[in-house]
C-alpha cells in the first residue's frame, strides 16, 4: 500500500547498515507477494537473491540494486530474440491482434494505438470483432472517431466475429493500410468454445493475409492476481500471442503476475496503460516498471 | 497448476505419523501450506497472516476426533474458519421499508458493474418487483449505450440524461422518476473509478448522499490479486459499502479476493457473477466459496461423515 515505507529504509530498520539476515530477506518476499508476482516467482527471485547473499554480504542498497537487476533481468530476457523497438513496419500491412479477458483494457488499448500510430503516420484501421458485448461496438467507434480511425463492423448482432476479421482484412488490403488494429470480445480462458472461437480468427489473419505481419498481444490488467499467468497459458496457444500489454498502471497495483507471465512463457510486454484518456499507453521500460514494483 | 491443498497437507503430516494430536509444534509445516495455498489463491498477504493467527490457535483447541486424521481434521479447521470468515450464510439484497430500494453500485474499472446492474434487475423481475436502472456512467464511451441495450435484453427501462449531465444530478433525478412511477427498486449504475483518483471518489460520494442508498454494492473481479484489500479498504472507509458482488466466477480464478473483501470490509458478499449473459447471477454462498480459495472438494465430505 501508499503507507509503507520506503524498502531500502524498512531493511535499514532491520539490519541497519549490515548484510542481510533472514528478516530482512522476508521483508523483501513480502514485497513482492504483495506486488502480485506469486509465490513460485517469488521463490525464484528470493533463491537468486539468497546466492548472492552467500556469495558476498549485502547491505540495504546493495540488495536493493542486485534485486532489482534480478527483476529487469527476467522482464529483458524475451527480446534477446526479438526487436526491442516495437514498432509497425512502414508501407506494408500490420495486423496486431488484441485479446485478453473480460474488462482488461481491450478496446481503450485499440483507442490508444489508433491515435498513437495516427500520429505517427500510419495508414490505419480498426477491426470491431467483438460483436457479442452490448454496445461494444459503439464503444470502438468512438474510439475510432477520437483518432479519426475507420471503424470496420458488422451491423448485425452476434455476427461471426471471423467474417468480421475477414471483412477488415479485406477492407485493409483493399486500401494499403498499414496497421490493422483487431478488437475482440473479451473471454475467459476456461471458455473452451470461445478460445476456439479466437483460434478461428488468428486462422483466418493467417491465411487471408499471409504477407502481413501479424503480432498477437495479451492485454492483462494490472489489478489481476495469480490467474493472469493460467491467463497467458491458454492465450498464447489458441492466439499464438507474441506480446502483452499491461493495463491499468496508473492505479495502486504493481502488475507483478506479468513477471512471472513474462518468465514462464517467454513474452516480451510491449506497452502499459496507464489511464483512460487517449493518450495514456506508452512503450514499456524494464527500469520504470522494476522501479515501480519495488517502489524506492 | 495447484496441487489441492489436502494432498499437501496430507503429505505435510506423514512426516509425524504415530501423532495423533494437533500441537503447535507439529502444526507448523501445515500451517505454511496454507498460507501458501491461500497466497496462490490471491488472498492478501496481510489478510492470510491474521488469518493462520487465527487458524493456529483454534486448530490447538480443537477437540481430537476419533477415526479422523490430524491432517484432516486440520483441513477441517481452516475450512471452518473460512467459511466462518466469509460470513456462513447467504445475505440477501436489502430491501427498504417504503419503495424504492434504492441500490448503488460502485467499483474499479471494467469489474463488471454494468453488467451486473442488468443482472441485478432481471433477478428482482424475476421476483415480479419493478426496477428501474440509471446510467450515471458519463465518462466511457458507449457506457450509456451499453446499460440501455442491456435494458431492451431483460425488458427494464433506463434512465438516462445523456453524456454531458452530472452524474450527482442524473442519479438524483433517477430516483426522483422512480419514486414518481412507483417502482419498488432503482438500481444506480456509475463509472469505473480507481480508488486513488479523489475526484473520482468525491463524485460518488456526492452520488451516494444526494440518492442515499439502502445498498452500496462494491463490484469486485474475482480474478483481483493482492489489490482487493486495499481497494476495498478506500472504497469502504471513503463510501462506505454495505455488499459486494463478486464477478467472472465462471473463470479458474480460486477467488481469494472474496476473503480480502470480506475481512476488510466486514460486510457480506451477495451475489456472484458467473458469466457475461444477463441470467449469470447467484446468490454467494460462503461454504462454497471457501472450497473453491483451498482448492478442494471431496475431503470436507470425508470429514463431515467422521
Ligand atoms: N484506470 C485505467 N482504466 C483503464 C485503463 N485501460 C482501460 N481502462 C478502463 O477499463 C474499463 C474496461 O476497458 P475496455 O477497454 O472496455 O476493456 P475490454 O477489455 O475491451 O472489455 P471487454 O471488451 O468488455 O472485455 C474501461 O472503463 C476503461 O476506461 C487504464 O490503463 N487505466
Ligand atoms: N465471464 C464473465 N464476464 C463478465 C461477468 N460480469 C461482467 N463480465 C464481462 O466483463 C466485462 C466488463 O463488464 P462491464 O459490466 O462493462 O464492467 P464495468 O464495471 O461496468 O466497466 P466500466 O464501466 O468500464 O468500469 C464485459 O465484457 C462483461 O461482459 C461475469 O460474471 N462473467
Ligand atoms: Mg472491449
Ligand atoms: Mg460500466
Amino acid at each position: 500500500g501508499k503507507t509503507r515505507r520506503n524498502i531500502v529504509n524498512q531493511l535499514k530498520s532491520i539490519v541497519g547498515q549490515g548484510p542481510l539476515n533472514q528478516a530482512a530477506v522476508m521483508e523483501i518476499e513480502a514485497l513482492l507477494l504483495q506486488a502480485d508476482v506469486g509465490v513460485e516467482a517469488t521463490d525464484y527471485i528470493i533463491e537468486a537473491l539468497q546466492n548472492q547473499i552467500k556469495q558476498a554480504a549485502l547491505p540495504p542498497d546493495a540488495a536493493i540494486a542486485y534485486l532489482k537487476k534480478i527483476l529487469r533481468d527476467m522482464l529483458d530476457r524475451p527480446l534477446q530474440n526479438c526487436s526491442p523497438i516495437f514498432v509497425p513496419e512502414k508501407d506494408r500491412l500490420n495486423i496486431w491482434l488484441i485479446t485478453g479477458v473480460n474488462g482488461a483494457g481491450k478496446t481503450t488499448t485499440i483507442g490508444k494505438l489508433a491515435h498513437i500510430a495516427q500520429k505517427s503516420g500510419y495508414n490505419c484501421l480498426i477491426g470491431a470483432a467483438d460483436t457479442f458485448r452490448a454496445a461494444a461496438v459503439e464503444q470502438v467507434k468512438v474510439w475510432g472517431a477520437r483518432s479519426n480511425v475507420e471503424v470496420i463492423a458488422n451491423p448485425g448482432k452476434n455476427t461471426d466475429p471471423a467474417a468480421v476479421v475477414f471483412d477488415a482484412i479485406a477492407a485493409a488490403q483493399a486500401r494499403n493500410t498499414e496497421l490493422l488494429l483487431v478488437d475482440t470480445a473479451g473471454r475467459l480462458q476456461n471458455k473452451k468454445n470461445l478460445m476456439d472461437e479466437l483460434s478461428k480468427i488468428r486462422r483466418i489473419v493467417d491465411k487471408k493475409a499471409s504477407d502481413a505481419r501479424v503480432e498477437s498481444l495479451l492485454v492483462l490488467d494490472a489489478t489481476l492476481g495469480q490467474n493472469g499467468l493460467r491467463q497467458a497459458e491458454v492465450f498464447a496457444q489458441a492466439a499464438q500471442l507474441s506480446g502483452v500489454v499491461l493495463t491499468k498502471l496508473d492505479g495502486t497495483a504493481k502488475g507483478g503476475v506479468a513477471l512471472a507471465v513474462v518468465q514462464q512463457l517467454n513474452l516480451p510486454i510491449r506497452f502499459i496503460g496507464a489511464g483512460e484518456g487517449i493518450e495514456d499507453l506508452r512503450p514499456f521500460s524494464s527500469y520504470e516498471f522494476v522501479e515501480a514494483l519495488i517502489g524506492t | 497448476m495447484f496441487d489441492a491443498l489436502a494432498d499437501r497437507l496430507e503429505s505435510a503430516w506423514k512426516k509425524l505419523r504415530g501423532q495423533d494430536k494437533i500441537s503447535h509444534a507439529n502444526i507448523q509445516e501445515a500451517l505454511r501450506e496454507v498460507r501458501r495455498a491461500l497466497l496462490e489463491a490471491d488472498v492478501n498477504l496481510q489478510v492470510v497472516k491474521d488469518f493462520i493467527a487465527d487458524v493456529e490457535t483454534k486448530a490447538q483447541g480443537a477437540e481430537v476426533l476419533s477415526g479422523v486424521r490430524p491432517d484432516q481434521q486440520f483441513i477441517k479447521v481452516v475450512y471452518d474458519e473460512l467459511v466462518e470468515v466469509m460470513g456462513e450464510t447467504n445475505v440477501p439484497l436489502a430491501q427498504a421499508d417504503a419503495a424504492p430500494t434504492i441500490v448503488l453500485m460502485a467499483g474499479l474499472q471494467g469489474t463488471g458493474k454494468t453488467t451486473a446492474t442488468a443482472k441485478l434487475a432481471l433477478h428482482l423481475r424475476k421476483q415480479d418487483l419493478s426496477c428501474l436502472m440509471v446510467a450515471t456512467d458519463v465518462y466511457r464511451p458507449a457506457a450509456i449505450d451499453q446499460l440501455v441495450t442491456l435494458g431492451k435484453q431483460i425488458d427494464v427501462p433506463v434512465f438516462e440524461m445523456g453524456s454531458n449531465a452530472d452524474p450527482v444530478e442524473i442519479a438524483r433525478e433517477g430516483v426522483e422518476q422512480a419514486k414518481a412511477q412507483g417502482v419498488d427498486t432503482v438500481i444506480i449504475d456509475t463509472a469505473g473509478r480507481l480508488q486513488i483518483d479523489q475526484d473520482m471518489m468525491a463524485e460518488l460520494i456526492r452520488v451516494k448522499e444526494a440518492v442515499q442508498p439502502h445498498e452500496t454494492l462494491l463490484v469486485v473481479d474475482a480474478m483481483t490479486g493482492q489489490e482487493a484489500a486495499n481497494l476495498t479498504r478506500t472504497f469502504h472507509e471513503q463510501v462506505g459499502i454495505t455488499g459486494a458482488i463478486l464477478t467472472k466466477l465462471d473463470g479458474d480464478s480460486r477467488g481469494g479476493a472474496a476473503l480480502s473483501v470480506r475481512r476488510i470490509s466486514g460486510q457480506p458478499i451477495k451475489f456472484v457473477g458467473v458469466g457475461e449473459k444477463v441470467e449469470a447471477l447467484q446468490p454467494f454462498y460462503p461454504d462454497r466459496m471457501a472450497s473453491r480459495i483451498l482448492g478442494m472438494g471431496d475431503v470436507l465430505t470425508l470429514v463431515e461423515k467422521a
